[in-house]
């Protein structure tokens, strides 16, 4: 049903850490894997070798260039669906085939009764569903339902597929609803921000901002590479320049 | 938004067909211009459920799964979708009910008001439906707006009430002052607002921003380095179509004049000159109408920015 359940047991999300993510995309690409052979259908690329590459994805990788000059940085971000509390996706769709579980708060789709009329798409904010051509149904993230419940894996393998890949711990996966969890401390501790929160959907992924910039004046910054030192004899004009641009005529007729 | 052909067609013939309904249920209970029996009502009743249903079939070529479209039934409790799917059904019956009374002349005037009252309740409720398929969503800025669910109704009933008037015309020769004037008005009613929506999405700010989506405002302006793929994906096929400003106004115009000038001055000139060219003039005022409202429901897309974008590098939306 498409009606919203009134309170979820848990509230399980992701935090993403915006300071240490270093845009690997990793994660973007261990979800493309596990999900193209679990939940739902593959998820369909199209033209994948010609001038138009395009498929469904449940997690892409953006770079921003944020702030102006040395306070500038370039900030990488990852975006996925926020599994909302009051998520207009769900509330939108015609079949029921979109929903809410109100034992873990994660929102689905279900493969077998989605009509595909993309709907949810337009009633998303955060660009998370996506419409697998080839399927004919709406894709976007389970949270990979089909690991963290699943007992057939080692204990420290039960988490979403992109937290597993992240080689910079820039990703971190639990319940949100619990204030004693390590991701609420962790929100907590580094003032973890929703996405659009005027919105009103009520996003259950928190972003943690990037930490304040080093002071490039400070004793042991890097120094700047315009005050490197050049290696000798690589400059115009001296003999073995030279004499490395005539062997480079010679050689070359 | 991406307009898609399908979703243009659907709302606009099933719009027109609905308000074809609805004048007919109004002049079932006011003063009939269509004369019963079996020949005009086939012609009235036909052209309306015909255009309904070519627009509904339409709707569902724009599914991924049309052969599961009688799913989209059940969430009527929270879906504007679904609202509309469940009471597009309903006025089939209800309607098909006063067309068979029309035809036969069954049922005295109470039976007849009551089919004809549940008509344009249906009808109206339907259109007011389709509108609020677009209006109930905040991620659309020119669609969330109280403008959108009541055009979509006068412009079912203009398109409808010109429609009356065409098919008046051909089984009559030519149309009695009232149902002419109300399509006037309907007509107007629908200018007077669409021009209201037009300020109003030109003069509304744009509350979202780059730095607001991403919470990166405290760090500077935020600019799109590099998008996540090499080519537009889905979202940016579906969310990100764009129409040149200059472009869409030339569309704003044409739709002046095709959907609200040409017919209003055909239904004009048809009441001035009595039986002049009554015929000819219905004609033109349909057609002319067609073109109109399909270029308005285009516009109404690719006008409409959707907050998405704001991830892919739009500074506001």
């Amino acid at each position: 049903m498409t009606a919203l359940p009134e309170t979820t047991r848990k509230k399980l999300g992701l935090v993403i850490d915006l300071d240490t993510c270093v845009g690997c995309q990793a994660c973007a690409t261990s979800c493309k894997e596990w999900n193209t052979a679990g939940y739902s259908a593959p998820l369909s690329d199209h033209d994948p070798y010609g001038a138009d590459p395009h498929g469904a994805w449940l997690n892409r990788i953006h770079n921003y260039e944020v702030g102006e000059g040395e306070a500038g940085r370039t900030v990488h971000f990852p975006r996925s669906c926020l599994h909302c509390e009051t998520p207009a996706c769900v509330t939108v769709c015609p079949t029921g085939a979109s929903y809410k579980r109100a034992e873990d708060g994660i929102v689905l789709v279900d493969p077998d009764t989605c009509i595909g009329c993309k709907l949810c798409s337009w009633a998303c904010a955060y660009g998370a569903r996506e419409y697998d051509y080839a399927h004919g149904v709406m894709k976007k993230c389970t949270l990979c339902v089909d690991r963290i419940y699943n007992e057939t894996f080692e204990p420290e393998d039960r988490v979403p597929a992109c937290v597993k890949a992240c080689p910079t711990s820039a990703r971190h996966f639990g319940d949100l609803g619990d204030p004693e969890s390590d991701v609420s401390k962790l929100v907590a501790q580094r003032q973890g921000f929703d996405l659009l929160p005027d919105m009103g959907f009520k996003p259950t992924n928190k972003y943690l901002p990037p930490r304040a910039k080093r002071d490039a004046t400070a004793a042991g910054a890097l120094m700047p590479v315009t005050a490197a030192i050049k290696p000798k004899g690589t400059e115009a004009g001296t003999v073995s320049a030279k004499f490395f641009a005539w062997a480079d005529r010679v050689l070359s007729n | 938004m991406h307009p898609a052909y399908s979703v243009i067609l659907f709302t606009t013939a099933s719009g027109a067909g609905y308000g074809l309904l609805v004048w007919l249920a109004v002049s079932a209970l006011l003063v009939r211009i269509i004369p019963p029996g079996m020949t005009p009502a086939l012609v009235a009743f036909g052209t309306a459920f015909a255009l309904i249903t070519v627009g509904l079939m339409s709707s569902t070529l724009h599914l991924g799964r049309p052969e599961r479209a009688w799913r989209a039934m059940s969430q009527w409790r929270t879906s504007w979708l679904s609202r509309e799917g469940v009471l597009a059904i309903i006025t089939y019956p209800i309607a098909g009910l006063l067309a068979l009374a029309w035809m036969y002349g069954f049922g005295g005037p109470i039976l007849t008001g009551l089919l004809a009252l549940a008509t344009i309740a249906s009808a109206v409720a339907t259109l007011w439906c389709t509108g609020m398929i677009y209006a109930s969503l905040p991620t659309v800025r020119a669609w969330h707006m109280p403008l959108v669910a009541p055009i979509y109704v006068v412009l079912g009933l203009a398109t409808g009430g010109v429609l009356h008037n065409l098919i008046g015309t051909l089984l009559l020769g030519t149309m009695p002052v009232l149902p002419t004037a109300a399509a006037l008005v309907a007509l107007a009613v629908a200018w007077f607002l669409k021009s209201n929506y037009w300020e109003s999405i030109d003069s509304a700010a744009r509350t979202y921003t780059a730095e607001s989506a991403t919470g990166l405002g405290g760090y500077g302006k935020v600019r799109s380095l590099d998008p996540p793929h090499s080519r537009a994906n889905f979202v940016m096929r579906e969310m990100g179509y764009e129409v040149a400003r200059k472009h869409a106004l030339k569309l704003r115009r044409l739709v002046m004049l095709a959907l609200f000038a040409i017919p209003a001055g055909c239904l004009v000139l048809s009441l001035l000159t009595g039986a002049g060219m009554p015929v000819l003039l219905a004609l033109i005022a349909a057609a002319s109408a067609a073109v109109g409202v399909a270029t308005e429901r285009w516009l109404f897309f690719a006008e409409a920015e959707h907050v998405v974008v704001l991830f892919y590098g739009k500074d506001a939306a």
